[in-house]
């Protein structure tokens, strides 16, 4: 496995017909060339570029947050940060919603978290029935880009957990980069926004994880 | 024929050689809010450039259902010039919005942002002459810092002809040329594999010489590049988020 | 995401109510702010203010010109500001909306009213050529409180600013030479200072989040004590009393304000 490293697009990563271009590259003749600005990472032979920066790539089972911007005959209609809104139908709702009453449910303005469940090709369809879906009632809502969530949620959750003991908080954490902070002060909440916004900010530092945990002990001091 | 190096005692009012550029300086991340951002400096032309989306397109039929859209500003503070720019859009800045959006456009790959928009704003902050070469250094910068994919970077620079001398990288003072046959002044923009993105001319050449002023701007954006792609990979994440 | 959700205001609120903001700063406290001078060479003085994350750029050009018919004897002002799209998602191309002219007007009177400018020695002949000061100010970065960082950047850079040579003969001025004056200006700095109301607290030097939640600010134009421009702005109302601790708070920020940026008068 080749050295990991930081490429820009017009990049060769790879030369040799031994490789193939995955996501964020494209091949050239023999070689496999960076087409966006990231970590170039390649195993099993298969080339690919783990972005920096960039907008979200929905996909089916991811759980977003966002924000109601308008209440429609049979659902509403949910900014997520894509070009489109995203629709969540009243009968992905885990309760009977009365067609009068879906203001009682969600309003304009409300935060809610959801899951994607369709894909079309201009827009998204949502569902709010799973566990740990729905409207967000109180706590905080940071942003960070969403190239960055699968280093705050860590390898099968170990860097989001870490966070969660050591703040005593609820964190949901949205794949389009908005998180929700949910804890018994607003002090705990603010200290889990700045462990996250510190992985962020050192998200392709080895041995993250430690880092983090010496930051709490200096933090709580 | 442009007299080398060897064969003229050519020295520029600044002491370069005719084929050296200014001091050149490049940053990224400039801007907090912007979803990329960078400046660059040729000597004391200072530009920077802020990119946000690719997001939502307003109005809405100005979308382009089968890709996204590329929309530049470029704008020069009132400031920047020794004579006071009254604030607003002119001519000019509308011609160079357009060449700078054209100088971009082939490296962008913008297919998977139907409806879209991706807005980069350039600000001359500094003008000393070849802003929209410095413009167009800091939104390739700013393009690639957003995250946009992008076959390549671009890289600018403006070629002069002072009299029948080719220089790189043109001052105000050599904007001005006024003997023997003037000045000419070639912004060229090209790819890091050597395409041509864009080109402009005013003055008085040979086609011998043109084809030499491109020779010369291919060392020079060579060299730019290797500026960009330096800065590009030591802010690795040094972005806001 | 562009707005600050109620849920996060909520929150800002909340925690205000305990004496306490997000970042860890009292109530009443500025964020770091860093100032460079001559930032631009080809004004005639120009300066950079970041407060915090924000940042504006603020240059200064001038030219000679007729008098205004009612004042004969007097240079001219004039304050122009641009909220760059470049500096937030929330700022588009096109004429200058109502923030950007506001922000220009409230910089504006703060200085002419502060007669910190002497007009009266701007003047060549009357009647007939006076210098006219040009202010500009650009937001490179929109995280709050650009009105109080562009009165910041206003007054560095009048004080960093040289006369440009004037030809008397050929009755031009020699744009990009310098003279070595300065221009007329008084010992009274004029800071601006913007008060907000969130929930039921006053706050300064509001972040982009902070600006977002608040109800209503008061800007306050003063110098050593003596208050020369004050601008309301925003929906809701206040008491009397309210206004009373407004003007308190302002006095003691103008203080800690001036103590910050004192160095960079010189």
């Amino acid at each position: 496995m080749t050295e990991r490293k930081i490429v820009i697009p017009g990049e060769i990563i790879e030369k040799g017909n031994d490789f193939l271009p995955g996501e964020g590259t494209e091949k050239r003749g023999n070689d496999i060339v960076a087409i966006k600005y990231g970590l170039s990472e390649e195993s099993n032979r298969l080339v690919k570029v783990i972005p920096l920066s960039g907008i979200y790539q929905p996909r089916r089972g991811n759980v977003v947050i966002g924000k109601v911007e308008n209440v429609v005959f049979n659902g509403w209609l949910i900014d997520i940060g894509m070009a489109e809104n995203a629709f969540l139908s009243l009968m992905e709702v885990p309760r009977y919603v009365n067609k009068d009453a879906l203001e009682e449910v969600l309003d304009i303005g409300d935060m809610v978290v959801a899951k994607i469940w369709g894909v079309r090709k201009r827009s998204m369809d949502l569902s709010i029935k799973s566990h740990g879906l729905g409207k967000i009632d109180e706590g905080i809502i940071m942003e960070v880009n969403p190239n960055k969530v699968p280093r705050i949620i860590g390898k099968e959750g170990s860097m989001i957990n870490l966070i969660k003991n050591e703040t005593g908080c609820n964190i949901t954490v949205g794949q389009n980069g908005l998180i929700w902070i949910k804890g018994n002060k607003v002090g705990d909440e603010l200290l889990a926004k700045k462990a996250i916004l510190f992985v962020t900010e050192k998200s392709f530092t080895e041995g993250l994880t430690e880092k983090v945990e010496d930051w709490f002990k200096e933090e709580k001091k | 024929m442009t007299p080398k190096k060897s064969e003229t005692k050519f020295k520029r009012m600044d002491g370069r050689e005719f084929d050296e550029t200014r001091e050149m300086e490049a940053k990224v991340g400039i801007i907090p809010n912007a979803d990329g951002s960078a400046m660059f400096r040729f000597g004391e032309t200072i530009a920077v450039a802020a990119v946000y989306g690719p997001k939502k397109m307003h109005p809405q039929h100005s979308q382009n259902p089968e890709k996204g859209t590329l929309r530049c500003d470029y704008s020069m503070l009132s400031f920047s010039v020794n004579e006071r720019i009254r604030p607003g859009p002119n001519r000019r800045s509308t011609e160079i919005s357009k060449i700078i959006e054209w100088a971009l456009e082939p490296v962008l790959m913008l297919d998977s942002f139907p409806n879209m928009v991706v807005d980069v704003h350039i600000s001359i902050l500094q003008a000393n002459a070849s802003t929209r070469c410095a413009g167009i250094n800091a939104a390739a910068m700013a393009l690639a810092h957003a995250g946009i994919p992008m076959k390549d970077l671009v890289s600018s620079v403006s070629i002069g002809k002072l009299d029948k001398q080719l220089v790189v990288d043109v001052s105000k003072y050599e904007e001005d040329w006024e003997e023997g046959e003037g000045a000419t002044d070639i912004p060229i923009t090209m790819t890091h594999g050597g395409e041509i993105t864009h080109l402009q001319l005013d003055g008085k050449i040979t086609k011998e010489q043109l084809k030499e002023a491109i020779e010369l701007a291919r060392k020079a954006t060579a060299n730019i590049y290797e500026i960009q792609k330096k800065i590009l990979k030591e802010s690795m994440g040094g972005k806001n988020d | 995401m562009i707005e600050t959700p109620d849920i996060t205001a909520n929150r800002i609120k909340e925690y205000l109510s305990g004496g306490n903001r997000f970042d860890g700063r009292k109530l009443d406290e500025f964020r770091e702010i860093i100032i460079e001078k001559n930032i631009s060479k080809n004004a005639e003085g120009s300066a950079r203010v970041k407060i915090g994350k924000t940042e504006v750029l603020v240059g200064v050009k001038m030219n000679v010109s007729e008098p205004y018919p009612d004042s004969q004897d007097k240079g001219n002002l004039m304050v122009n500001a641009e909220l760059l799209p470049l500096s937030s998602p929330r700022f588009e191309n096109g004429p200058p909306k109502f923030p950007t002219i506001e922000l220009a007007r409230i910089i504006d009177r703060g200085i002419r009213e502060s007669k910190f400018i002497d007009f009266k020695k701007l003047c060549i002949k009357k009647g007939e050529k006076v210098w006219s000061v040009f202010i500009d100010i650009y937001s490179i970065n929109d995280d709050g409180n650009l009105i109080d960082a562009a009165g910041i950047g206003a007054i560095i850079a009048l004080k960093q600013a040289k006369i440009p040579k004037y030809d008397d003969k050929e009755e031009k001025v020699l744009f990009g030479e310098l003279s070595k004056e300065s221009l007329p200006l008084s010992d009274t700095i004029p800071i601006a200072i913007t008060i907000h109301k969130v929930g039921n607290n006053f706050i300064v030097d509001p972040t982009r989040e902070e600006e977002d939640v608040s109800e209503v600010r008061v800007t306050i134009g003063s110098s050593k004590g003596v208050i020369s421009s004050i601008q309301k702005g925003d929906e809701k109302s206040l008491s009397i009393e309210e206004f009373h601790n407004i003007l308190d708070i302002s006095e003691k920020v103008w203080k800690d304000v001036f103590n910050k940026i004192e160095k960079y008068l010189n």
